[in-house]
């Protein structure tokens, strides 16, 4: 099983969410997800103050092999982006969780955040997608 | 050698063994191997194969004179549509091999053995073999090396071997071509021996190479891949392969071929050509291609070329003179530029 940092929130499609002291959140997708995917070559960065709702579209990767559309965890506004993404897709692939974050946002409803997968459910959840 | 696996035609196939990209470039820089055992191989026997053959396939055996020489060409129907692309090899005057693709397996060998009935052709599938493929600039001096230590010396029919031939020693039918745009054998061996040869070359430093990397090394190469840049419903002409149909002599009737020459002389057929993108994003399968505001066509085969590092991609279009069309990405425009193919061939860009 692909690394699943226990400090993090997940979603079903593969999204984590990370919260930092000021409340602002960090998304990016898991380990797991850019095994699937395989190599990035190419990062569809979200619209910088712009609204989205949890569960829309908002950016894409693409690796060699397919594209891949990342969700909005949660509804809110997004006041971050990785620019660094944009020449080197690649980073994805070797820090998931560190430098390949995708962008950041502000939550509208902190109980949406709450509501999202644990390490140990998103664990169960690729556990039972494998089958 | 921990492969990421896929169902592929109900065959269970590696996509790749890591990274897709570095084994791209494995093969573009020094070896790499591909398992290519789910391709059918089938063996034509009997005086009047050629004869046959010059009825069955679009392109002309005759051009096969001397033993060993191999041919592409595409089998067609009686519409012109495609069957199928294969490679055949004349070995004699009473056998000559062809490989197939996997995926048409059943279609192809049916349509073979209906039409070879009026030429007392034998026609045998070949289930007992396995493919190889050994391809990039030191891929030929390996696989020379296993040769001459299992035949206790060098061979010069291996070793001087002209690019698209093949020959045949006892345990080894050895053939100089390939799927990637490099040099290289395909190799077909008794299925027994596959894992041996496998593991020898392993030894050699020949790395293994997944479906993924195949499909860009092809795809830079320019080279068409069956059921996405053709299928039954286009024919050569709509997809970069008329320079595969022996047109001359033009009394020589094969199947599908009154459509094909109606379709030249009329000349209002799609064309297929090869696309970079020179704006962001990646081309893909399916992708509509615009020009003035018209819809002139779609991308068949679409990846990121990892030689080039920029987006490829092969498409048929309605036949235009202008160099510049557009790529409709998720409903946004972006430029993308008509190239000659190949893209890449030797491991060098071919782009102006």
């Amino acid at each position: 099983m692909s690394d699943i940092p226990g400090d993090l929130k997940y979603t079903k499609t593969h999204e984590w969410l990370k919260i930092l002291d000021d409340k602002t959140l960090v998304v990016g997708i898991t380990a797991h997800a850019q095994d699937l995917l395989g190599d990035m070559v190419f990062v569809e960065l979200p619209e910088l103050d712009t609204s989205y709702n949890a569960g829309d579209d908002c950016a894409v990767v693409e690796s060699v092999k397919a594209a891949s559309d990342i969700y909005s965890p949660v509804s809110g506004e997004v006041i971050e982006i990785n620019e660094a993404l944009t020449d080197a897709p690649e980073i994805i692939n070797k820090a998931p969780y560190e430098d390949g974050w995708i962008f950041k946002m502000r939550a509208e409803d902190f109980d949406e955040v709450e509501n999202l997968l644990n390490a140990n459910e998103y664990e169960e959840f690729c556990a039972s997608e494998e089958h | 050698m921990n492969a990421k696996m896929v169902d592929f035609g109900g065959w269970e196939m590696p996509i790749h063994y890591g990274s897709q990209i570095t084994e791209h470039h494995q093969v573009r820089n020094d070896a790499g191997m591909f398992d290519v055992s789910h391709m059918t191989v089938v063996d034509l026997n009997g005086i009047k194969t050629r004869e046959f053959l010059r009825y069955l396939l679009a392109n002309n055996v005759d051009r096969l004179k001397t033993a060993g020489k191999a041919l592409y060409t595409c089998m067609l129907n009686e519409q012109g549509g495609i069957l199928d692309d294969l490679i055949v090899y004349f070995m004699r005057d009473d056998w000559f091999r062809m490989v197939v693709n996997a995926a048409t397996r059943e279609k192809d060998l049916a349509w073979i053995i209906q039409h070879a009935k009026n030429f007392s052709v034998e026609i045998n599938e070949r289930t007992d073999l396995a493919m190889i493929a050994v391809q990039g600039p030191n891929a030929r001096e390996k696989v020379q090396q296993i040769i001459a230590h299992a035949e206790q010396q060098s061979v010069p029919q291996i070793k001087d071997m002209p690019a698209f031939n093949a020959y045949e020693l006892s345990d080894y039918f050895i053939a100089r071509t390939g799927y990637t745009g490099e040099d290289g054998y395909e190799v077909i061996l008794d299925n027994a021996l596959a894992s041996d040869f496998w593991q020898k070359l392993h030894q050699l430093g020949v790395k293994p190479i997944g479906l993924g990397a195949r499909d860009t090394l092809r795809l830079e190469a320019g080279m068409n891949l069956y059921g996405q840049d053709m299928t039954e419903s286009t024919t050569p002409l709509e997809s970069g392969l008329g320079w595969t149909i022996g047109w001359e002599p033009t009394d020589r009737n094969f199947i599908g071929r009154s459509v094909i020459d109606a379709q030249r002389q009329a000349k209002e057929h799609k064309i297929f050509v090869a696309l970079v993108l020179e704006g962001k994003g990646i081309l893909r399968h399916d992708q509509r291609i615009m020009r003035d505001n018209q819809d002139i066509g779609v991308i068949t085969s679409g990846s990121y070329s990892p030689t080039l590092e920029q987006s490829i991609a092969l498409a048929r279009i309605s036949p235009i003179v202008e160099q510049n069309v557009a790529v409709e990405i998720r409903g946004k425009l972006i430029p993308a530029k008509i190239v000659k193919s190949p893209f890449v061939r030797n491991g060098k860009s071919c782009l102006p």
